[in-house]
């Protein structure tokens, strides 16, 4: 347990940290997954190998990237190349992990970064797919990492940019999606999911600390599965707030 | 014969027509010329309302910034776009100069969505988004290059991404299974900054290469600016760092940092301030407008431009790069 106070991206990068293991690849993008991935790098992880869309493979995340091209993103690396090879790379099944956001996520993982509303009359005109689409696609376990409420949480999303189980069940594969890949977990400030392995649907597992599974439920527009037994996350330590905030992000960034 | 289980409903905004790109390649002058000129007289020369064209980078790194400036200085407008950047293609949009765009990414990364995108597609002045994947565009430059129509792969399946794209769903010829293919994607003109050239062409990027050596092989006609310009016997003594050949370009301009302000590996840092600077002015018509001004409009050329932003500024950018 932590005695320290934590701010809501704090917990987020704790949590998602805490996800990867060592020896294992990590498809990495802007923000909190960098953050995270440093901070597994520091803790329990030091031989995590963190991909990089444009090119960079197995940087040591000494220094805070701030976007998925720039010089960090391959500093001390074992190989700078290009975006088709690092996708190239996923799409042949050596990427274990992939980090997703978006404006809208619903129970089956599906994502949205492209439009709020009609896509060509759009009431919002978001950024795209970027790299996520891909990373959707071809990695094996992704996580998304959210704000959480109802209006993020939909029962179904303006746009499907990044593909997650689709409807459910087989629906992945029949679209011709390579087997066994599809979304793993979602981190927010409220609680840590997954997806029941039948349904595909959304899953509580735990509530972040001081979090009760009623606000949860309140924050989600639409029913969350929810087992019998639901744990509590555990509070990020002093040894991960420490790290975070004097290596990590030291020039405070982003936390 | 390859059963079509779905076709994109989104506009070929750029039909391939491979044989046309296989006669103007034939075309291209071999001999090696001294194709040095100003970006005044490249954007005028290669060019034109209307025209497909398509900017390498990834986020602002090695950004054709100098390049984007001068088409934006000139007007070129109708102009339809391969969509995949930052602070470079938001320029373009808040000069409305877009009218079409294959787009997988245009976005201000950590500070969000782009103003100046939403202003123009939410008001029709973009008048066609094609959706694709960064890889879907990128593998598109790489059909192109191959010389091929289309290429398969296994990104953008099951999702309105490809829905709202040109590409279409096959079942495999060899595996049965589903598969996106995506239409080659030729470029009337390429816009790649590099960190050094020949007087001809042959051009040298440090770092990652982003989809570099594919949008420039995609490109009828490329223009290359460069941080230096450097002897073709320098060039001779590390030719495995050439990843444009010279026969592929038809302009190279002398622009020393012309990817600002965005940054450029190893040489220098990004231009946060201005970045920021831009981020509060592209929120309305009116200040994006008073930017384009002091930055661009007012400004005769990249040097002009370099001598606005300051010297000391930009030794301040240079000094900050650490070593490797």
């Amino acid at each position: 347990m932590s005695a320290q106070v934590y701010n809501p991206n704090e917990l987020l990068i704790c949590t998602a940290s805490r996800l990867m293991p060592d020896n294992t690849t990590a498809f990495i993008g802007t923000g909190i997954p960098m953050l995270a991935a440093s901070l597994a790098q520091k803790m329990h992880a030091p031989n995590l190998v963190a991909i990089f869309e444009f090119g960079g493979t197995g940087a040591i995340l000494d220094d805070l990237p701030l976007a998925v091209g720039e010089r960090r993103t391959f500093h001390r690396a074992v190989a700078a190349s290009g975006i088709l090879d690092i996708v190239e790379t996923a799409q042949r099944g050596f990427v274990e992990y992939g980090f997703l956001g978006g404006a809208q996520i619903d129970p089956y993982g599906n994502l949205n970064s492209t439009v709020i509303g009609d896509h060509d009359r759009p009431k919002v005109r978001l950024p795209g797919s970027g790299g996520g689409n891909d990373v959707g696609s071809h990695c094996w376990r992704t996580i998304a990492i959210m704000r959480h409420d109802s209006r993020r949480f939909v029962e179904k999303v303006d746009f499907i940019t990044t593909p997650g189980y689709l409807d459910g069940l087989e629906a992945r594969e029949k679209a011709g999606l390579p087997p066994g890949t599809g979304p793993y977990r979602v981190v927010t400030t409220l609680a840590v999911m997954g997806y029941h392995p039948e349904s595909k649907r959304m899953m509580l597992l735990a509530t972040q600390p001081g979090v009760s599974m009623e606000q949860v439920l309140e924050n989600t527009g639409f029913g969350i599965v929810v087992e019998e037994e639901i744990e509590s996350s555990p509070a990020p330590t002093d040894e991960e707030l420490c790290l975070l905030r004097d290596e990590v992000d030291k020039d405070k960034y982003y936390i | 014969m390859m059963k079509v289980l779905q076709e994109g409903i989104g506009k070929l905004i750029q039909p391939p027509d491979l044989n046309a790109f296989r006669s103007s390649n034939r075309d291209k002058p071999k001999a090696m010329i001294d194709k040095r000129m100003s970006e005044a007289e490249a954007v005028q020369e290669f060019i034109h309302d209307g025209d497909y064209i398509g900017t390498e980078l990834y986020g602002t790194v090695r950004c054709p910034q100098s390049l984007v400036n001068e088409i934006v200085r000139q007007g070129k407008k109708d102009l339809r776009v391969a969509g995949q950047g930052v602070y470079e293609l938001d320029i373009l949009l808040g000069a409305s100069l877009v009218k079409a765009l294959d787009i997988t990414y245009i976005g201000m990364e950590v500070y969000g969505v782009s103003n100046c995108l939403r202003r123009e597609v939410e008001s029709g002045r973009v008048e066609t988004c094609v959706e694709w994947s960064n890889a879907g565009i990128a593998w598109r430059f790489k059909a192109a290059a191959m010389g091929v129509p289309f290429l398969p792969a296994r990104s953008m399946l099951g999702s309105d991404t490809l829905k709202y794209s040109s590409a279409k769903v096959v079942e495999c010829p060899f595996t049965g299974d589903p598969m996106c293919l995506l239409p080659a994607l030729i470029l009337d003109v390429g816009l790649i900054h590099v960190h050094r050239a020949d007087m001809y062409g042959n051009a040298q990027i440090d770092g990652i290469t982003g989809f570099g050596a594919e949008l420039a092989r995609a490109s009828k006609r490329l223009i290359i600016s460069a941080e230096e310009i450097i002897s073709t016997e320098e060039i001779r003594d590390n030719p495995e760092k050439t990843i444009i050949p010279y026969y592929l370009v038809d302009a190279v301009v002398e622009a020393p940092f012309g990817s600002h302000p965005g940054e450029m590996c190893y040489v220098y840092e990004r231009d946060e301030d201005q970045i920021k600077e831009w981020i509060e002015a592209s929120k309305t018509g009116e200040t994006t407008r008073a930017y384009l001004e002091k930055y661009i409009y007012a400004v005769k050329d990249h040097a002009a431009y370099c001598q606005l932003v300051g010297e000391d500024r930009l030794a301040e950018l240079k000094a900050m790069v650490p070593g490797r």
